[in-house]
């Protein structure tokens, strides 16, 4: 059984976060990685919160990760899933479980990124269980 | 024996309303700042410090220092949410120990309720908050952001929802006998996972109140402790930290009272086995659980069972919390509970809390605030007060 979803917010977008919201128009996840001390931060920045280093750049990520943790807004007038994604790339990202059962979902599985339109026609990163 | 104290809270109020329809946010201030000044035996005029935190009307502290008349020499507007007060507790003593101010006059006031807004998400947020966009679309609000915290810990440790209600039950045997107590009905572990479910794992009953109101505190240096008599409680520690989601890696089980517990511990040359009571911010169950394991109560991953033990419980636990119901089931004044929670300590170290909860000889007590949300930004502060003959 499908969820039935809300809208979605606008991200409210910037100069720092310009490409990741163009990644995801082009159906792409796109990290910011340090190219001083190799680790990948999130939410990406133009400086890496890790070193301070100034000198990051952005690559495409796997989209697949797994669940750290999540909460299931029962008490919102259409029910949604609050989610933290751990990505194989390391970092753990905000987001929402969609496509899936409520009771399907448990920390530790396997999810992969998909995408949804905003009010305002930009493209949002979400999660649904990996088939 | 007898502590050294860099300062003494002289002074306290929590106001009596939970719906202020009728009174503006300022004249909230003014009325606790009133009643706080009163219970100290001192005046307005007396007071050369003010802290308040940054939601408080106007520019900083100054529209506020305006409106109430305060001629002031010192102000602080350390914003941590909930934690505020507790934090500017610490930095009214620094203050006071620097000379740059002899009484300070904290306070705390709003009125969600009279207005209508009922959560941290409905509030105005800036269009330059740099995390936004990655996480306002996503509709956090504060129920499913603890409800993630709750989940992960009962994921790596085993908690259930049964040993969180453990909490609720404690505060509200407290709370029956606080006649200003927005809840006084004493529940059970049932009623609490039996009420309706708001964000998986947390229950109706496992989040606090929401209420108006606020309250004050009066710190004062030593010099003028002294000449207000034995009702002065001195401050042996403070610590403060912010914990964050740190570029991605972080971990939901532990909040910052990890950090900020043992720095106050330490200057106060005092461990968590020397407390006979604390006041424990309790935004939610889970707020609970993880703090007391982060300040060492009991060890990491055995706040569970250490709650369903009745440990919080006065007059039966090893821990004896919250005994004016707390933000579970008392007060929590524009969503922002660490103010309530060094009053409710200082009562307990003057012998003045409710008999029926008062913790008999209380000499060391411990208030711990946690602002803002455990699964992402989060302040703590952490106070060890001490009775004037501490």
């Amino acid at each position: 059984m499908s969820q039935q979803e809300r809208t979605y917010k606008e991200p409210g977008i910037n100069m720092e976060t310009e490409p990741y919201w163009e990644g995801t128009k082009n159906g792409q996840l796109l990290m910011k990685r340090c190219k001083s001390c190799g680790e990948t931060h999130f939410y990406p920045r133009a400086i890496c919160p890790l070193c301070f280093s100034p000198d990051t750049e952005w690559y495409e990520a796997s989209g697949k990760g797994k669940i750290y943790s999540y909460s299931i807004m029962r008490r919102a007038e259409i029910p949604y899933v609050m989610a933290y994604v751990t990505l194989d790339e390391g970092v753990t990202m905000m987001t929402n479980i969609v496509e899936s059962d409520f009771d399907d979902i448990a920390i530790g599985k396997a999810v992969e990124v998909t995408f949804r339109k905003t009010e305002g026609d930009q493209s949002l990163p979400v999660f649904r269980l990996c088939k | 024996m007898s502590r050294t104290s860099k300062a003494y809270i002289a002074g306290i109020y929590e106001h009596p309303t939970r719906k202020a329809t009728d009174k503006t946010i300022p004249q909230l201030h003014a009325e606790v700042a009133i009643g706080a000044l009163k219970d100290a035996g001192l005046t307005k005029d007396d007071v050369d410090g003010y802290f308040c935190d940054g939601e408080a009307p106007g520019l900083g502290g100054m529209s506020m220092a305006e409106y109430m008349g305060l001629n002031i020499t010192y102000t602080d507007t350390t914003e941590t949410g909930g934690s505020s007060y507790v934090v500017h507790v610490g930095h009214a003593v620094e203050a006071i120990a620097a000379g740059k101010c002899t009484v300070a006059l904290i306070t705390l006031a709003g009125r969600p309720r009279a207005e209508g807004v009922s959560s941290l998400a409905a509030r105005a947020r800036g269009d330059d908050l740099p995390e936004r966009g990655f996480e306002i679309p996503y509709a956090p609000v504060i129920t499913n952001m603890y409800g993630m915290a709750a989940m992960r810990h009962m994921y790596e440790y085993g908690t259930t929802s049964e040993q969180l209600a453990w909490i609720k039950v404690a505060a509200s045997h407290h709370a029956q006998h606080n006649e200003h107590a927005l809840l006084r009905d004493v529940v059970t572990v049932e009623d609490v996972v039996n009420s309706p479910m708001i964000s998986d794992p947390l229950h109706r009953l496992d989040c606090c109140v929401i209420s108006d109101g606020g309250g004050a505190l009066i710190v004062v240096s030593p010099e003028i402790a002294k000449s207000l008599g034995d009702r002065c409680v001195k401050v042996l520690g403070h610590g403060e930290a912010v914990k964050h989601l740190n570029g991605g890696r972080f971990d939901l089980t532990y909040t910052g009272a990890a950090k900020s517990g043992p720095i106050a511990f330490a200057e106060a040359n005092l461990k968590p086995a020397d407390i006979d009571y604390a006041s424990i911010y309790d935004s939610f169950t889970i707020t609970v659980l993880e703090t007391i394991e982060d300040l060492g109560f009991c060890e990491k991953g055995q706040g569970g069972k250490f709650v369903s033990e009745g440990n919080l419980v006065s007059g039966v636990g090893k821990l004896p919390f919250n005994t004016d119901g707390g933000g579970l089931c008392n007060n929590h004044p524009s969503n922002r509970g660490g103010m309530t929670k060094v009053i409710e300590a200082v009562r307990q170290l003057r012998g003045e809390a409710h008999p029926k909860v008062q913790v008999p000889d209380c000499t060391l007590a411990l208030a711990h605030g946690t602002g803002g949300q455990i699964s992402a930004r989060t302040g703590a502060g952490t106070v060890i007060l001490g009775r004037n003959d501490a």
